[in-house]
């Protein structure tokens, strides 16, 4: 028989035509490889969100695995000796043996619970990011509105998640969840004891639950982060104005190869902070909170980050009932409003802003160039006051603690925070809006007049001024392209370009760094001499 | 629809017909065939440079041996994790020192070997790999103005071909026909979960409603601690004040979470205060509080008007019960009227009495509605 040679040079492109026969995947593949991004550091927040997602994903059905969904009453005999002997739910009690029992098992709950935080932290930053620059203008509406539902997805993720333990910090949170469904107005209670199928709190909620955290809501954060990509992809990414970039083209790298191993890094880098955190940070340790009862609540609980601005904003609300004197009567509790109404404004308001923002500029046009805040005044000003909003909240859901630390009157700390959430966010409007102006006018100065140069001169008539070097040619004012402005010597390539390394200068400095990404500037063919212009 | 042709060194990328490239030229370098494949997306590689201008520079032997030594360092970790994973001792024993560090070991050397990962392949990725710059162009606006007609065109003659225009009728009759069809999806997936919150009364009633007996007779329910022991009035000093729950089967489970009491001991002058109010009444209650404590002792429900938190902070000096979730207060010696924070109502009051063996029990069940507030409360 004759032995058939085998080159294995050529065994990847027959293995590869094979494929291409049956599924043809090399025309999309082109597309996609070819695929350019631009590049800032700025748009990699989303992927820190996507990154952390899926290590949710994964710590999550390794917990699953041990997870007893169960309220049935079971007595501790765990390694745990201080809760031996003491009735819980099993729910309760599978967690602790996830804690104390499984090995591992702990570094895996609290890699969950982190990548949590993370999660939702990558997500308000990001789209802080996406509202100040103006991402968010046509043609990308519809991918910030699933941005904005997927942070209230993900606020559910995580309640129902912090809940499924059933100890005595979750079931308090519960209650008041119960609490906030029961106020509203005509539904209330049927809404509260068809989800506890009965009265607060049932046999069934945890597994109820557990269904929705472990099935229902991921489902659905893993289509909407889907969509998300995928329009991402089809739209391409927006850009920062620079040289060679226009609303028509990107500029960047290629999907593959850079772009691909970047993300790949960053996806590591992103995992190890995850599990350093975990490791090195305690994070809910429900052995010290034990089981779940009515009558027990410690003080200072927080509940997670980005529940707090609601807790700040119950803890804020003048206790102001509106009572209706029709038959029985009828009652709204003031807790409706700061955890119902005030939710749902800021969940309807962010998702018009875009069309709002549209309409008020007549603005019908695409965008795919990004806005430097300063050059958006208003917007900018607009997301400060939200952000200042945001953090009265916030800080009022640990008003107590900070009372404690710094020894105020808790009374005190809730009139400071009733009168900062109105004062501060217009004072923040202000402020952000005559920060802007004065940017702007600083970027027009330098590019009417030149960069300062350090040097101070004397005129003849004793005066003295700084020497100004000018960024035109022959005096000519230039025009604002909407990008940084260089105000140092040293980004003109005057100087020489700062050195960069952290033992020893790295061989050859970087061009200087206009905006990353772009061609280097070729260098001028003449240095022209430092002159002054006042 | 018109193809515009192409200027031949592929400037003009606006066009997506390539020039096209013989891959088989054994000519052309493979770099040049990328090239070209990207063009084929609207894709120009402007620029595209190797870090070092000279293959093996010092710079880029360092940057290689730098790469290595990250991708070691990850078989470190990696090492380190599974031999302490395997061998650090972990089950939870009571003052064992070496167990608090397996947790927090496994995380560091498990978050080293992740980030040295991410470290390596990044350094690889952005110091050994060429720099480029690359500029696709941009499409959009959407479809061609040929797909839109031609889609818009075949959508509209589909509903003409229905012909609901032509034929009211059907399209009335299919309406009707299918709007209960909706009904029927949700009914099963709703309906189930509908739960009455007025069934038994549920919301007006807590465990320290009296019995009713076999005989006909009535029996009160016993204040009792959590481990169910009954409760005189001895027990607890002036002052003082304890948790207690209703002296029946599960009384101090979740079963009956509305049930938690707060019985207070008041010192004398206090007493009177509270007793002077409960006769005044708070002006909300339909219902006299008159005779609702017994001798200096008063009872209000634990759960929170707010929202159901225990109000568990008890201010001695003050008399203030303080609500840690949100900070409500409440006036103990005034009918427990909130005197601050969010809540708007009173905590209900348990009418106390002492029966014939001395134990504490419930005159009735609460007057007014325990816990957070709703809706249709009278
Ligand atoms: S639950 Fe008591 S103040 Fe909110």
């Amino acid at each position: 028989m004759k032995r058939r040679k085998i080159d294995v040079r050529t065994l990847p492109a027959k293995a590869g035509n094979e494929v291409e026969d049956r599924l043809g995947v090399a025309t999309p593949l082109r597309g996609i490889i070819n695929k350019v991004f631009p590049d800032h550091w700025s748009f990699l927040l989303g992927e820190i969100a996507l990154f952390s997602f899926i290590v949710l994903l994964l710590t999550g059905t390794f917990l699953t695995l041990f997870f007893e969904p169960s309220m049935k009453e079971v007595t501790y005999d765990g390694s745990y000796a201080p809760l031996r002997g003491v009735h819980m739910s099993a729910a309760y009690a599978s967690s602790l043996d996830l804690s104390f029992d499984v090995r591992g098992g702990l570094i895996m709950r609290q890699m969950h619970h982190w990548a949590a935080l993370v999660f939702m932290g990558a997500i308000v930053v990001h789209m802080l990011r996406i509202f100040f620059t103006g991402a968010f203008r046509k043609p990308r509406e519809v991918n910030w509105i699933i941005g904005s539902l997927l942070f209230w997805i993900g606020f559910l993720a995580g309640f129902t998640g912090y809940s499924l333990p059933d100890d005595g910090l979750s079931g308090t949170g519960l209650r008041i969840a119960s609490a906030i469904m029961l106020s509203i107005p005509l539904i209330g209670t049927w809404l509260t004891s068809s989800i506890f199928n009965g009265e607060f709190p049932g046999e069934i909620i945890i597994s109820r639950f557990f269904i929705a955290h472990v099935l229902l809501i991921p489902a659905l954060l893993v289509a909407l982060i889907s969509v998300h990509l995928a329009l991402v992809f089809k739209q391409k990414h927006t850009q920062w104005p620079g040289p060679g970039r226009t609303n028509n083209n990107v500029v960047g790298e290629r999907f593959f190869p850079r772009y691909t191993i970047k993300q790949a890094g960053f996806f590591m880098a992103v995992a190890g902070v995850i599990a350093l955190l975990a490791g090195a940070m305690q994070i809910n340790p429900i052995w010290l909170f034990g089981p779940y009862e009515a009558g027990v609540v410690s003080a200072a609980s927080q509940p997670d980050w980005y529940v707090m601005f609601l807790d700040g904003s119950t803890r804020l609300m003048p206790a102001w009932q509106i009572n209706i004197g029709i038959g029985n009567g009828y009652v709204i509790p003031p807790i409706f409003w700061p955890t119902v109404v005030l939710p749902g404004f800021l969940t309807m308001l962010p998702m018009l802003y875009p069309f709002i923002e549209a309409r008020l500029n007549r603005d019908n046009k695409i965008h795919n160039l990004l806005q430097r805040p300063r050059d958006v005044p208003q917007r900018t000003a607009l997301g400060m006051m939200a952000v200042a909003f945001f953090l009265v909240l916030v800080l009022s859901g640990g008003n107590d603690v900070i009372a404690d630390k710094f020894n105020i009157s808790l009374n005190a700390m809730t009139w400071a925070g009733r009168i900062g959430l109105l004062l501060l966010p217009p004072i923040a409007y202000y402020v952000t809006y005559r920060i802007c102006l004065g940017l702007q006018q600083h970027d027009r100065e330098v590019l009417a007049h030149g960069v300062e140069t350090g040097i101070i001169r004397r005129a003849p008539d004793g005066r003295f001024y700084e020497v100004h070097q000018p960024l035109g040619h022959d005096h000519e004012e230039l025009e604002y392209a909407g990008w940084v402005v260089p105000k140092k010597m040293n980004r003109l390539g005057a100087l020489g370009p700062a050195l960069k390394g952290f033992f020893r200068p790295i061989e050859r400095p970087a061009e200087a760094p206009v905006s990353p990404g772009h061609p280097p500037i070729e260098p001028a063919p003449e240095r022209r001499e430092i002159e002054s212009k006042h | 629809m018109t193809l515009q042709t192409t200027g031949s060194n592929g400037n003009d990328h606006k066009s997506s017909v390539p020039a096209e490239i013989d891959y088989d030229d054994p000519r052309t370098t493979r770099f040049e065939k990328v090239k070209a494949a990207a063009r084929q997306d609207g894709v120009e590689i402007v620029h595209y440079e190797p870090q070092f201008p000279e293959r093996g520079s010092k710079t880029e032997k360092r940057m290689t041996r730098t790469v290595s030594l990250m991708f070691l360092l990850v078989g470190l970790f990696g090492t380190a994790f599974v031999v302490l994973y395997i061998a650090w001792p972990w089950r939870w024993e009571q003052g064992n020192v070496l167990m608090k560090w397996y947790t927090p070991l496994l995380g560091i050397t498990l978050g080293l070997t992740a980030l040295f990962i991410g470290f390596a392949i990044l350094t690889w990725g952005k110091k050994l790999l060429p720099r480029e710059v690359s500029i696709q162009e941009r499409h959009d606006g959407g479809s061609p103005e040929g797909d839109r007609r031609a889609v818009g065109q075949t959508l509209a003659y589909m509903v003409e071909e229905l012909g609901v225009k032509r034929r009211p009728l059907l399209g009335l009759a299919a309406a009707a026909g299918l709007a209960p069809v909706a009904v029927v999806f949700a009914a099963p997936i709703v309906g189930g979960l509908i739960k009455n919150p007025h069934a038994d009364n549920q919301m007006f009633t807590t465990g320290w409603a009296p019995i009713k007996e076999a005989n006909g007779g009535t029996r009160l329910i016993r204040l009792t601690r959590e481990d169910g022991t009954p409760i005189r009035p001895g027990d607890v000093s002036a002052g003082g004040q304890m948790t207690v729950f209703p002296g029946i089967p599960g009384g101090a489970s979740n079963a009956h979470a509305d049930s938690p009491t707060l019985l207070i001991h008041l010192r004398p002058d206090d007493g009177a205060v509270a007793r002077a109010n409960n006769v005044k009444g708070t002006g909300h209650n339909k219902f006299s509080t008159a005779d609702f404590m017994y001798g200096d002792f008063i009872a209000y429900s634990k759960i929170c008007t707010h929202a159901g938190c225990p109000a568990s902070l008890y201010e001695q000096q003050t008399n203030r019960l303080l609500c840690p979730c949100h900070q409500s207060q409440f006036l103990i010696t005034d009918n427990a009227k909130p005197v601050f924070g969010p809540a708007s109502r009173s905590l209900p009051q348990l009418p106390l009495a002492v029966d014939d063996e001395g134990y504490f029990v419930a005159k009735s069940d609460y007057q007014a509605t325990v816990g957070p507030d709703f809706w249709e409360r009278p």
